[in-house]
């Protein structure tokens, strides 16, 4: 038996109590399921001084979902999600999305908000202790280079794998955001900043796979909602390395609207392959006609430009890369025929 | 930094004082000593750790002792009374759905919060409620067949 490191252990039951917990303990990491977390701290890959159990806040425990909207607070287990059965009615993308990540006892501990903020992941991070110390550590961590790009200027690319991030995203989410300087509501989309791009410093907006997300120190996410959009067909997707139970090798949301014999409205949205969930730009090209063999390979060059083929896990990226494009060829071209 | 944490475990109310970085599988089995609940992995990827929490299965290699408080938790040891096997138990052992054991009391454990919520499964749906464990030897086929025939002992009343 290995001792974990000592921390303080919050639980609260309610929102104001959180925020209360955050003021007293503003180094506190807010504990979920801790199917994330939980791992990284056995691995000594994080040692938090305090925990903050979200499990039992009431304010962030309910799904509504219906025909005009749906909105889940960051408590809600994935099971809960991915059996709600208004949820799988009107939003499939993400009923299905929740119904694919890890394994069914999993989901009965993972939360919606561990999972819209869960840590990004490498082959040279998530290994135990001695693994990365054999290793020298890597920027993510305490060391001094990435091993998967050595030649990058500081620059983690470490992969965002969290499934309801990209089903959110076809559906133009937007999340719930507390601090202590208050509530705000942005976009999901601008929270992912984990753009890894060598030619800029790290920003507020403009971060890597170590600084992924855009939240302020304090800040957490309480719910997640989006509009139904009428007309609109949705579904997800993903290839993983043991279908049971395994972290996407690349996960796909897809959402489109058709009328008569032409697409009019896409969204495509990956996991599993670069920092941020990717939803790709530039769809609106391939709608006003049909989908046909052009569509696809405007698609394609679409894919090849926006996503990325680093070596963050066992598959070489440019599979990786092949795979998630090929996954979204296949769920549009049903969901286009359906 | 520790919390008094109350809990019934196997149908048996008790109060532990448990250190705050105490996970719940080293709670079973290093203060309360039930042995049945095994580690396999370093962090939630086997399912050998698999109890119960309120009737769902749950990790406890990944669960902290102290954040069950006030809930049950139900292990491998909680099956099996006065010498006869549950019906479970009955299955894995005469379908031959263990091997070396180590896995069977997480089998064993998602199996039964399976059959709580579904007396009846189909095949998919046994192996979708298996889906976080993890076994080495049986090549899961007969592990199948275990929970099959655990359902049908139930349903015929043979065994709880
Ligand atoms: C074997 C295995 C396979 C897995 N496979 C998948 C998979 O296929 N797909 C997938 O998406 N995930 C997978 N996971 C990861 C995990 O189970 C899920 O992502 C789950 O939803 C994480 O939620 P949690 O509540 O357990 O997160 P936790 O571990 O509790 O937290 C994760 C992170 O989010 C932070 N956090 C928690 N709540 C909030 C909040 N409200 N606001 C801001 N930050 C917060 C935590 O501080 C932590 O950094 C897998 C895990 C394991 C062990
Ligand atoms: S991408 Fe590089 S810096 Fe980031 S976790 Fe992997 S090895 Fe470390
Ligand atoms: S010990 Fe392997 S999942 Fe818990
Ligand atoms: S019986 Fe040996 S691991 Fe399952």
């Amino acid at each position: 038996m290995d001792a974990l490191p000592d921390f303080q252990l919050l639980r609260p039951a309610s929102l104001g109590d959180v925020l209360k917990a955050r003021t007293e303990y503003p180094d506190a990491r807010l504990l979920g399921g801790g199917t994330d977390l939980m791992v990284n701290i056995r691995r000594g890959i994080v040692a938090p001084t305090a925990l903050i159990d979200m499990k039992n806040v009431t304010e962030l425990r309910a799904i509504k979902a219906d025909a005009k909207g749906i909105e889940v607070g960051a408590s809600v287990t994935l099971t809960e999600l991915a059996e709600h059965p208004e949820v799988g009615k009107y939003y499939p993308v993400v009923a299905q999305a929740a119904a694919h990540i890890a394994g069914p006892t999993h989901r009965n501990m993972g939360t919606v908000g561990g999972n819209i903020c869960l840590d990004t992941r490498c082959i040279y991070y998530n290994q135990s202790e001695w693994w990365r110390s054999a290793n020298n550590h890597c920027l993510k961590t305490t060391g001094t280079i990435c091993h998967v790009a050595p030649k990058s200027r500081g620059v983690c690319f470490a992969t965002f794998s969290g499934d309801l991030a990209p089903a959110f995203l076809t559906l133009g989410a937007e999340v719930d955001i507390i601090g202590a300087a208050g509530l705000r509501t942005v976009p999901l989309n601008s929270i992912y900043i984990g753009f890894a791009r060598q030619d800029t410093p790290v920003t507020e907006t403009f971060g890597d796979g170590k600084y992924y997300l855009s939240l302020r120190p304090g800040e957490f996410v309480t719910a997640v909602r989006a509009k139904n959009i009428s007309g609109l067909r949705s579904a997800y997707d993903k290839i993983r390395i043991r279908r049971s139970i395994e972290y996407p090798v690349a996960g796909v949301a897809v959402a489109l609207r058709r009328e008569g014999d032409n697409l009019v409205d896409l969204r495509v949205a990956f996991t599993g392959t670069n920092p941020r969930p990717v939803l790709l730009t530039g769809t609106e090209r391939l709608c006003g006609r049909t989908f046909d063999e052009r569509a696809l390979k405007g698609l394609e060059e679409l894919v090849r430009d926006q996503v990325m083929s680093m070596k963050t896990t066992f598959t070489p990226g440019h599979y990786r890369r092949r795979v998630a494009g090929v996954l979204a060829r296949r769920l549009v071209t049903r969901l286009f025929n359906s | 930094m520790a919390k008094i944490l109350d809990i019934t475990l196997n149908g048996r109310k008790r109060a532990d004082a448990v250190p705050n970085n105490l996970l719940l599988l080293d709670y079973l089995r290093e203060v309360v000593g039930l042995t049945g609940t095994k580690t396999g992995c370093d962090g939630g990827e086997c399912g050998a750790c698999t109890v119960l929490i309120d009737d769902r299965p749950a990790l406890s290699c990944l669960t902290l002792a102290a954040s069950v408080q006030g809930h049950r938790v139900d292990t491998v040891e909680s099956l099996g009374r006065g010498g006869h096997l549950s019906a479970v138990q009955r299955g894995f052992h005469e379908k031959l759905g263990s091997q070396c054991g180590y896995c069977t009391p997480g089998f064993i454990m998602a199996s039964v919060g399976l059959l709580r919520r579904n007396p009846n499964p189909s095949d998919t749906e046994i192996l979708d409620a298996l889906g976080s464990n993890i076994c080495r030897c049986t090549g899961y086929v007969k592990i199948i067949e275990a929970v099959k025939h655990a359902a049908q002992l139930q349903a015929a009343g043979v065994a709880p």
